[in-house]
């Protein structure tokens, strides 16, 4: 394109590593709130995580259990899909290993689904050996509502609408069901460094 | 299908910034002469479009203030300090430069003449410049209609139009404000968010069933909406224009 | 409520470069509540794509996703879409 608005610069953008920023992204220091619907407020007394589906034993926990399983503290960089990237963004959680440490279950394939019916599906092998996460904290403190609380997936290797806000429970299945933005456009898999936004990328 | 100019499509033009006026301290108008521009009405707005040298672009969309009148588009832009395009806007744009921006846009917030009243327009901090191109298009056209508009701001500095709405009253024009913050020694007008009793007070009644106007940000809208229903006016004669941020 | 709901005036451009028509004006019928109102009227979210929901029952109407030179609609949440001014206008979906 040849026009250019002189002098417009846009959001605050930062230079970064340029290994650390997938194509076609942009850095950014701020935290843009992006949600396909409104902000759920379930009380912590009747919040679960549960783990279904094709599972031998299925799972649940309460708030207090959760809280109680073994969590630790990440730091990686996220990348919207609307091409902004967030690098070294702190939280703290439960890693999906431990919470299908003791599952037996031949599924194939994920799907994560929150309150407010978001849905979001990724292959089971993308959230187990270290790469995902659920998290309840952000920067050190509670994550707050309208960036996912009480809890969110974080992936982060995949654009972050594979991270769930809102976060209730995974539901591991045979068959890969496309979820809330795979139906409409956006790519099966998602994985930024190959730069998969949409359909047929 | 590439390139063709079909009749309903929208394409993006370019608008000559000819003059910036401040209306007040965060809020200007800037004043464009669009050479293609096919006519607008009121409460309609148009989509800008603004392009870095890298090629990263960002769009905003902005009520159009003025009434019609032939290649000349007015648009209110309030500055947020926390914004990515309207400090631009505000603050970089000079005469001379060039907008992109396509438009007019909409058909559900719209009033003209042949719509007739009695109109009822509430308007919150820059909820007021869609609402204003309707005000200005009624005085244009000569118009007698009732018309009445309740215009909530944090203050009297901060009132957008404020002379002019004053020059405006008279002829079945009513302008009432309510400040909600602060306000001037000596004010006996409303001094808080508008409620029921305010709308009741202002009128028209609902038995009168107006034409309902509500423009402002999502907070304001909803509870002047709910306001509204609670005096008796029913849901499908209020039409709601919300203002608010974009996210990413 | 939700602060950073818009409704289907922050989308008109946006419609009408998918639909080619003035679109606010048109009235959506929700396929889940059967409830109706004019597109101008739904509530909007922005999230990786724009939603469109219903102001009755929240279920949504409408997806809409821009893929580069394209933009990608569902509208399986609408039972029914009628355009103003267009003859015969009532779409059933």
């Amino acid at each position: 394109m040849s026009f250019v608005s002189r002098g417009f610069q846009g959001r605050r953008r930062q230079d970064a590593d340029p290994s650390r920023v997938p194509p076609g992204q942009y850095v950014t220091p701020d935290y843009p709130v992006l949600s396909a619907g409104p902000t759920p407020h379930t009380a912590l007394e009747t919040w679960d995580f549960s783990i279904g589906g094709e599972i031998d034993d299925p799972q649940r926990w309460s708030w207090e259990e959760f809280r109680a399983l073994p969590s630790e503290e990440v730091t990686v960089d996220i990348h919207c899909v609307t091409k902004w990237s967030k690098l070294d963004t702190s939280w703290r959680g439960v890693s999906i290993d431990t919470l299908l440490e003791n599952a037996q279950t031949s599924a194939e394939y994920v799907t994560q689904y929150s309150d407010g019916g978001y849905t979001t599906n990724v292959p089971l092998a993308d959230v187990t050996g270290g790469k995902a996460w659920i998290v309840y904290e952000y920067d050190g403190e509670p994550l707050e509502a309208e960036h996912g609380g009480p809890a969110r997936m974080l992936l982060p290797h995949l654009y972050f609408w594979k991270s769930a806000k809102w976060i209730r429970g995974l539901r591991l299945q045979s068959e890969d069901e496309p979820g809330f933005w795979e139906t409409n456009g956006y790519n099966n898999y998602g994985d930024p460094w190959k730069e998969q936004r949409y359909w047929g990328d | 299908m590439e390139g063709a100019a079909l009749l309903g499509r929208l394409t993006w033009q370019f608008g000559d910034v000819v003059d910036l006026v401040e209306e007040t301290a965060h809020v200007k108008t800037l004043v464009l002469d669009v050479p293609a521009w096919p006519g607008h009405r009121a409460g309609q707005h148009v989509d800008v479009r603004l392009t870095a040298e890298d090629g990263y672009q960002a769009e905003r969309s902005y009520s159009i203030a003025s009434a019609p009148s032939g290649t000349r588009l007015e648009l209110t832009v309030e500055r947020l300090d926390d914004g990515e395009v309207s400090p631009y806007l505000t603050d970089e744009l000079r005469p001379g430069d060039k907008l992109e921006l396509r438009g007019p846009v909409g058909g559900y917030f719209v009033w003209e003449p042949s719509v007739g009243g009695p109109v009822l327009l509430v308007g919150g901090g820059s909820g007021a410049v869609p609402l204003m191109a309707m005000i200005r298009e009624r005085a244009a056209a000569g118009s007698d209609v009732d018309m009445r508009l309740l215009l909530s701001s944090r203050g009297w500095e901060e009132i957008v139009y404020r002379d002019e709405l004053a020059r405006l009253t008279g002829d079945g024009l009513v302008v009432v404000h309510t400040l909600t913050r602060s306000q001037p020694d000596g004010w006996s007008g409303y001094a808080r968010r508008v409620d029921s009793e305010m709308l009741a007070e202002v009128g028209p009644a609902a038995k009168d069933q107006p034409h309902v106007y509500v423009c402002g940000p999502t907070p304001f809208v909803e509870a002047v909406a709910n306001a509204l229903v609670g005096v008796g006016h029913e849901p499908h004669e209020i039409k709601t224009e919300r203002f608010g941020p974009t996210g990413g | 409520m939700d602060a950073l709901m818009l409704d289907g005036n922050a989308v008109a451009g946006l419609l009408q470069e998918v639909f080619g028509a003035e679109m606010t004006t048109a009235i959506g019928t929700c396929a889940a509540c059967g409830a109706s109102a004019a597109v101008g009227a739904v509530h909007v979210f922005r999230g990786a794509g724009v939603v469109l929901r219903c102001p009755t029952c929240g279920r949504v109407l409408a997806k809409i996703v821009e893929r580069r030179t394209q933009v990608c609609v569902d509208l399986s949440g609408l039972r029914a879409l009628a355009t103003d001014g267009v003859e015969g206008g009532e779409l059933s979906l």
